[in-house]
Order: C-alpha cells, then sequence, then structure tokens
C-alpha cells in the first residue's frame, strides 16, 4: 500500500514540478519591443476596445468565459467553428477619433505548443475606413504571455480577478520578425502589401467574464514607395 | 515530470474538427468550390445605419456619421454538404459613387479568403469578386468568386428566404503569369 501512495505523490509532485517549470520557465519570452517601433515608415495605429461587451457585436460557442454580445446573437456551437469567435468593433484612430469598422474572426491555432511557450490563435482582420478604404489583416498570434501574467494569476486569486497593467504584443506571425501580413483591399491600400502588429493593454480580467478593462492597437506599417504609389 | 512532458508533447492541445473538403477540379484547370449560406438561419449578425432590421434585436448599431454608408454582415458558411465550416463577413459600403463589398471567409480548419466583390453585378449573371489574398491553405491562391442569391419558398413575415451561393474558383498563383488567373478561371 506504502508503494502505491508514493507512486501516487510522486507522478502528482512531478506533474506538479513540471507545470511549474512550464509556467516560469526563464528559457520563454516575449519580445519587448515591437517589430514596428524602430520603422522609418508611417504607421496607421487603430484602437479598439477588448471587452466584448463594449463591442458592437461578439460570439463564440457560447461556453468560453467571454460571453457572446448582444446577448441573444446567435452563437459558433457547430463543431468545426466551436473555437473560433467573431468580433464586430468600432475602431479608433490615434486621436481617438471614430475611425471606421472592424471585423474579426479568430480560431484556435492547431499549431499551439505550450511546451515551447506558444499558445496560439489564427486570425484575421477586415478593416474598413470611410473614405479610405480596406485592408486585410492575417496573423498568427500567441497568447502565452497573456495566459502566464494574468490568466493565471487570476484563477489563483481568491477572488478570480488580476488587476493590474499587462501590455504586449499578441502578433508573432507569419511575418518572421513577428508581424502581421497586411494586404490592401480599396481605396488608397489598393494594392498595398504591408505589415501589422497587434498589441493589447489589459488592466482588469476576471475568471467569469475575461477581460473587463482592456484596449488592443492594430499597428500597420504602410511603405513610403507604396504610400507614394498610390 | 517526463510522463508530463511526453504527454504534452504528443496530445494536441488544439484539435478542430474538420469536414471533408468537396473540391472539384475545373475543366478549364485549377479547383472549384461551392459554399452556401441559408438566409436567415446562418445570419448572425447585420447592422447599418438607418435600416430597420438588425440581428440580433438588441444590437446598437454606431450611430457616428463615419457609419452613415456601411452595412455589415455576419453568417455561418456551409459547404456542399449542408455542414457549417466556418464563419464569413460581408461588408458593403459607399465611396462616393461607387459600391464596395468585400467578403472575409473564415474556415478555421483551413484558412481565410479576402474577396473584392465587382459593384453591380452582370445582368442576369453572379457578382464576381477577386481573391485579393488568402492566408495558411488559400494563402497561394488566386481565383475568382461568384456571388448569387438563390430565392426560396415566400415567406410569412416579411424576411427573405433563400441562400447565398459563394462559388470559388481558384488555381495557384505560383504556376501562373501574372493576369492569367482570371482569364482562365471566368
Amino acid at each position: 500500500m506504502k508503494y502505491i501512495i508514493a507512486l501516487i505523490a510522486g507522478i502528482l509532485s512531478g506533474a506538479a514540478l513540471f507545470l511549474l517549470g512550464l509556467v516560469y520557465n526563464p528559457f520563454i519570452g516575449e519580445a519587448a519591443l515591437s517589430p514596428l517601433a524602430t520603422t522609418d515608415s508611417k504607421t496607421l495605429t487603430l484602437g479598439y476596445s477588448a471587452v466584448a461587451s463594449d463591442s458592437v457585436m461578439y460570439t463564440n460557442d457560447g461556453e468560453s468565459q467571454v460571453s457572446p454580445f448582444p446577448d441573444k446573437v446567435q452563437q459558433l456551437w457547430e463543431a468545426p467553428i466551436s473555437q473560433t469567435n467573431a468580433m464586430v468593433t468600432v475602431l479608433t484612430d490615434s486621436r481617438n477619433q471614430v475611425a471606421g469598422m472592424g471585423i474579426k474572426m479568430a480560431s484556435a491555432g492547431e499549431n499551439t505548443r505550450l511546451l515551447e511557450g506558444k499558445a496560439l490563435v489564427n486570425s484575421v482582420w477586415y478593416v474598413y475606413l470611410p473614405g479610405r478604404g480596406s485592408f486585410f489583416v492575417e496573423q498568427t498570434e500567441n497568447y502565452w504571455g497573456y495566459l502566464r501574467d494574468i490568466i493565471l494569476p487570476a484563477y489563483r486569486s481568491s477572488a478570480g480577478t488580476w488587476k493590474g497593467i499587462w501590455t504586449g504584443n499578441v502578433t508573432s506571425g507569419p511575418g518572421t520578425t513577428g508581424t502581421a501580413r497586411v494586404s490592401g483591399g480599396t481605396g488608397e491600400f489598393d494594392g498595398m502589401e504591408m505589415l501589422g502588429v497587434e498589441s493589447l493593454s489589459v488592466r482588469t480580467w476576471r475568471v467569469s467574464g475575461g477581460p473587463l478593462a482592456a484596449d488592443g492597437w492594430l499597428t500597420i506599417e504602410m511603405p513610403d514607395d507604396q504610400l507614394a504609389a498610390n | 515530470m517526463l510522463a508530463a512532458a511526453g504527454a504534452l508533447y504528443t496530445i494536441p492541445v488544439v484539435d478542430q474538427f474538420r469536414e471533408v473538403s468537396i473540391v472539384t477540379v475545373a475543366p478549364n484547370g485549377g479547383n472549384s468550390e461551392l459554399f452556401h449560406i441559408n438566409i436567415p438561419a446562418d445570419r448572425v449578425m447585420i447592422g447599418a445605419t438607418g435600416k430597420d432590421g438588425d440581428v440580433p434585436l438588441e444590437l446598437a448599431w454606431p450611430q457616428d456619421k463615419v457609419f452613415e454608408n456601411i452595412g455589415t454582415e455576419i453568417f455561418k458558411v456551409r459547404n456542399a454538404k449542408d455542414a457549417v465550416i466556418g464563419v464569413a463577413a460581408r461588408t458593403v459600403a459607399k465611396e462616393g459613387d461607387t459600391d464596395l463589398t468585400d467578403w472575409v471567409i473564415h474556415l478555421p480548419a483551413r484558412g481565410s479568403l479576402f474577396v473584392n466583390m465587382e459593384p453591380q453585378p452582370e445582368a442576369g449573371r453572379a457578382r464576381i469578386g477577386k481573391l485579393r489574398t488568402g492566408s495558411r491553405e488559400f494563402g497561394d491562391l488566386s481565383g475568382l468568386i461568384a456571388e448569387s442569391w438563390v430565392s426560396g419558398s415566400a415567406s410569412e413575415d416579411g424576411v427573405p428566404r433563400g441562400r447565398i451561393e459563394l462559388r470559388a474558383d481558384y488555381v495557384s498563383a505560383s504556376s501562373l503569369v501574372g493576369g492569367r488567373a482570371e482569364e482562365q478561371l471566368r
């Protein structure tokens, strides 16, 4: 009997040590600086609220932490889309003025590798700025830092809430420097191939409800030669 | 510890459910795929300024002047076997005298398509759009999408019933010299 107890205790403590090592692995970290921070090109920054109830519409499978908004919006419950969420939101410019409409569709990434610090999401943005045109953003996002620094502490908290200031880039590809691929659609963006980065700033996160105070930004680098051509 | 590491390494954390792709080879080269959206069942959201009939009913469409000429719809997308396989967004806007219609089709297990439609459909024909770009499986493809409305049975509540058909014809962009994809697929 004592051997069985020792075996179970050994397995449990081994798994716990492994999880601790995984979460606090010093070799896994995110780049603190945006890949576009040092660009000489003109950039376009668009902000949005990352709180579902601040959006025009947010939906998912209806069983996730973040509840669909408005309440009666149709949920994405079918198996092929049950790990997907869709959001329609208002985008603001760098002066906090309404600039246009953004639609984001995101799905859990099958290339997620927690051992390597990759909690991946494949997402696309469609952005339409009235009077300027539309463009499409394709990206892989890595939420490992978000998971480790916000969600795990919230679960450990007796109140089930994390409060603080967390800011980070979530874009991790497909560009080799951790940038999103941005393709122009219409208007002044027609034919342009650009780079982008999405970042988040979270202040409050609750186990029941997800982000309660959070903002996001899309930063798009517009190469001067392509701007001149358009 | 080794067992936990081994389990995490071998067992996929995310495993997207896949419907079998129903793709046909076009006679003149390239592949064709038919998607459709059942209306109104697959409409997740519709919002536009100054128009009744927002879905869901509690939707608060932004009243800012910027949104005066924008309408957005979100749908579930089905394959030829009527199984839901993705989510799509259709945005309509007026840019001066020009009508803009863009589609984004997101298929979680495969990738996404971004399509700019022609302002007006040709008389009696489907509205044609150009595949601007795609992600993952669609990243190297070039082609056209044809959008058409197929009326269903008459509705009693005044809501149009039917389906939106999206026929995608695509070829590998790397195998073609510029411009030929459209000629080949039309």
